[in-house]
């Protein structure tokens, strides 16, 4: 089709599948050969509010089982969006295979073909070459074990009763951010080394069960009995739960599993939100151009465009009353964006900080490779540009407990770059938001309490209100009581 | 790979309907206690006959989750926007421990989950609340006694009726089936003859047996007959026995001098209360308002609460009346509730004591259920005296109190609490 006629095809302000159909000839095209991306199959899917709505209930899952804790959430936005809180987003994509995405029926056509950048190629092309994502999401996967959940969680209400079903969903969703697996976990032992293990056992049985061996010396079973369970602190409390709890049911065990695998699934999410808005983002942005330079967009589309996208890379400055935080989507993109510039045109700052990149011209291929092997705490580490910093007037401060004062520890210059950095790197560690706090102990020889320890960092400690409602959920699923420890300190227990 | 656009706009909107529902029961407690404020806030009109949903604030069901304590702890926050800050600089805490930084991480830190928020709940569901824990006294009871109506109904089909209720289909059907499996029967016999016939080694005269026998058989295949008895499937109908579901409410209530606002505005929350509760209850329902000062008149519902009389007070004739508009116009097949509101007033001791005479005598034997309440007094008066040596001897009168327009649904709660079995 010529040019000209798709100029006006994507001009006029209403689309039908057609336009959608031949923009993506053309999107994905550049995204393939342009940024060299490689992406899932797309399903495009068109929605009304409503629905966009119910997607943000379920966390953009198309299915999902019941739970009260959907409907308060579709509650609260229905309230926020009818009482002009809250607007919708433009669309809301889903890691799966193929790769769906909600787009709101109401976009113009310029925001379809917007999104269609953005979502179906950009967070299309994170989710398939990331590396958390694929090694903690399948995402061919997904939907079906979904299906499977839902169904799994109804046949346990009708068999054992909903209050029953919820009880255990509750309780499991206070643990949900300790449902995770940061690292994989051990390979399965060889047989070898199974035999070996068993012998050990055996033998440390008759340490207990052999008569004889009480006549030596003592402190062999001491040693024995100083011996933790688990034998490594365990960091995720839902798996060991699962594995481990002395009273679970088998269907309880396996709504255990449940949760956690979906918390597993959103894990990645949480720790690539600037890297993969950034991606998206700059995704969308390269695309647009590129088409426009091509010749298929008209300037009456690209000023409609540059509007959207200056909306979606606004970043209120910290006294203004719309700041909330840095906005992800600012950030990645400009990390991205500066990054090309300096593969391009770099200036003597550049190829100091970054002589890999600066003048090299292989921004797509940075890119790409940034894509695959970072999150954001290590793509801020080790790209966040002194240009960027200026840019955006970074600055950090301190703020000591004990201090009656905030200092400011760095802002946007030579002395600055590297100290803000370093911060904001850390502040996209997860231990930041959700305390660690892992399995410890289990007294196998008493009365079965289960130890959870807290590992403080940087002095934070934990709301002991919230503390306090969380343990009994623990205790439910564990069937004993539970206890907390912070160093070697018990600062919380469910025993009376 | 061409995309793949789907176009769900036409799907169904409540996907999140089940998980609505969901929360609803969770904050079951919460609504049902924000009821009296409800009715006590709310118009009359407005509850019972608005469309809109209705608002019930709910404060936040907890999802807890271990999280730092926001005051604790060595942070260090990057923010954007710089414009005067240079390193080393000292800013003061504000006071209150309401750090700045609040907003980067505050949002995480502090617990989202115990907002407030609002539930709207359909008129439908407002009134399941509202009437969940009640139960009409011996409605059961009633609706066994007061079967009256048949209604017919479908069952299935049979094969006797008459013939207005012939299923042609079926029976066509049925006609059909057995045809085609008598017709194959014979069409099998013949085709064997007729290889018979074909092989040439046949003798003359059993050639000749053959063929009248074929000539038998076709003539008996179109002799199968097109429908026949065993084919004929009727309609077939039940007579169902169905509860009369219609009621008639009676409002009495004295109108005289001594009612101010105030007590008719109690009165009428409380008879809108006990309509809506019918309303439930009953397919159609009649309502006959009667109000009274030393005469009793039938009157429209406008009328009813809004005009105003002055006067004495004789009750006697109020009931005297209802009497006879039961006797009148709901003597069959009608399942008759009587509400009387009054100040207590009457006109002298043996007013009272006539009333609590009609009542167990004539009213109490007709109506199904009998509720009198007293607004607004302080001692208890002649007819409430009388009253209650009634209420205590019949089981389907009772009397109650209200003062005040909150405790409306106390009262209403107490006269109608489900019986444990």
């Amino acid at each position: 089709m010529d040019k000209e006629y798709l100029k006006k095809l994507f001009s006029r302000s209403d689309w039908d599948e057609d336009t959608i159909i031949e923009a993506d000839k053309i999107v994905s095209r550049i995204a393939e050969e342009y940024l060299g991306l490689d992406t899932y199959p797309n399903q495009f899917e068109i929605i009304s509010s409503e629905q966009m709505l119910d997607a943000y209930s379920l966390i953009g899952l198309p299915i999902s089982y019941n739970h009260w804790k959907f409907g308060k959430d579709f509650v609260m936005n229905q309230n926020n969006y009818k009482k002009g809180r809250m607007g919708l987003a433009y669309e809301l994509v889903i890691n799966s295979n193929p790769c769906i995405s909600y787009n709101m029926e109401d976009n113009t056509t310029c925001l379809m073909v917007l999104v269609l950048a953005h979502a179906a190629y950009g967070h299309n092309h994170f989710f398939k070459n990331n590396y958390l994502f694929k090694q903690w999401t399948q995402a061919d996967a997904i939907i079906d074990y979904m299906v499977f959940a839902k169904n799994f969680v109804a046949q346990c209400e009708e068999k054992y009763g909903f209050d029953e079903v919820e009880e255990v969903l509750d309780s499991c969703h206070a643990l949900m951010n300790y449902g995770v697996d940061k690292y994989q976990k051990p390979r399965k032992i060889s047989p070898n080394e199974e035999r070996e293990r068993l012998k050990k056992k055996l033998e440390d049985d008759q340490v207990f069960l052999d008569d004889i061996w009480r006549t030596l010396p003592k402190d062999k079973i001491e040693k024995a009995r100083e011996r933790r369970f688990p034998d490594q602190p365990e960091e995720n409390i839902l798996y060991f739960i699962e594995k481990n709890s002395p009273k679970l049911k088998g269907w309880q065990r396996e709504l255990v599993r449940i949760v956690r695998k979906t918390a597993q699934y959103f894990y990645p999410q949480g720790q690539s939100k600037v890297a993969n808005e950034g991606c998206a983002t700059f995704t969308h942005y390269e695309i647009i151009n590129k088409m426009h330079e091509e010749g298929y967009l008209g300037d009456d589309f690209m000023l409609e465009f540059f509007h959207h996208h200056s909306n979606v890379v606004f970043q209120p400055a910290f006294d203004s009353q719309y700041y909330s935080g840095l906005n992800p989507y600012t950030l990645g993109f400009n990390i991205f964006s500066d990054l090309k510039r300096m593969s391009l045109n770099p200036t003597e700052e550049d190829k100091k900080w970054f002589p890999d990149i600066a003048g090299k011209g292989n921004w797509a291929e940075t890119f790409r490779y940034i894509v695959e092997n970072f999150k954001d705490e290590t793509f801020v580490l080790q790209y966040l540009s002194p240009k960027v910093i200026r840019d955006m007037k970074l600055f950090s401060i301190q703020d000591e407990q004990e201090a009656s004062y905030y200092e400011v520890d760095a802002i946007h210059d030579e002395y600055g770059y590297k100290k803000i950095r370093q911060n904001l790197s850390e502040s996209y560690n997860r231990n930041r938001y959700v305390p660690d706090i892992q399995v410890y102990d289990v007294d196998v020889y008493g009365d079965r309490t289960l130890t959870l320890e807290h590992t403080p960092v940087n002095k934070r400690t934990l709301d002991s209100g919230s503390m306090n409602k969380v343990l009994p959920h623990v205790e439910f699923l564990w069937g004993f009581p539970v206890r907390i420890v912070e160093d070697g300190k018990e600062i919380g227990t469910t025993k009376k | 790979m061409s995309i793949n656009i789907v176009d769900r706009r036409k799907n169904s909107k409540g996907k999140s309907s089940e998980n609505r529902q969901r929360l609803l029961k969770r904050v079951e407690d919460q609504i049902k206690k924000a009821l009296p404020d409800i009715v006590k806030n709310t118009n009359v009109k407005d509850l019972t006959s608005s469309k809109d949903s209705i608002k019930v604030p709910v404060k936040g069901i907890g999802e807890p989750q271990f999280h730092y304590d926001k005051d604790s702890g060595d942070k260090k926050h990057v923010h954007p926007g710089n414009k005067e800050y240079t390193e080393g600089d000292i800013i003061k805490k504000p006071q209150g421990g309401q750090g700045k930084g609040k907003g980067q991480k505050g949002s995480k830190d502090g617990d989202p989950t115990e907002d407030e928020f609002t539930v709207s709940i359909s008129r439908e569901e407002f009134l399941d609340y509202f009437f969940e824990d009640l139960e009409l006294p011996d409605m059961v009871k009633k609706h066994l006694n007061s079967i009256v109506d048949f209604k017919q109904r479908r069952a299935g089909y049979s094969n006797y009726g008459n013939p207005s209720k012939l299923n042609i289909t079926r029976s066509y059907k049925n006609s059909m089936a057995r045809r085609m499996a008598v017709g194959m029967f014979f069409d099998k016999k013949i085709k064997e003859i007729e290889e018979k016939l074909k092989e040439t080694k046949i003798k003359a005269n059993e050639r000749i047996e053959l063929e009248k026998e074929l000539d038998r058989l076709k003539k008996m295949k179109l002799s199968v007959s097109f429908m026949e008895e065993v084919d004929l499937q009727y309609n077939n109908f039940e007579k169902v026995a169905v509860p009369v579901t219609s009621a008639v409410m009676f409002c009495v209530m004295d109108v005289s001098g001594s009612m101010g606002e105030k007590e008719k505005d109690i009165a009428k929350r409380f008879f809108m209360l006990l309509y809506m509760f019918l309303t439930k209850q009953y397919e159609r329902i009649e309502i006959v308002f009667i109000r009274h000062t030393t005469e009793a008149k039938e009157v429209s519902e406008e009328e009813f609460f809004n005009s105003r009389e002055s006067g004495g007070t004789v009750v006697v004739t109020a009931l005297e009346l209802m009497n006879k508009i039961i006797k009148e116009r709901y003597s069959k097949d009608w399942n008759i509730y009587a509400a009387q509101a009054s100040d207590g007033d009457v006109w002298d001791k043996s007013d009272a004591l006539d009333c609590a005479k009609i009542l167990d005598l004539d009213i109490l034997n007709s109506v199904q259920y009998m509720i009198y309440i007293e607004i607004c007094r302080r001692n208890e008066g002649d007819l409430w005296q009388s009253y209650k040596t009634v209420a205590n001897k019949r089981k389907n009168f009772e009397i109650g109190k209200i003062d005040e327009v909150g405790e409306i649904w106390k009262v209403f709660q107490d006269f109608f609490k489900k019986k444990t079995a």
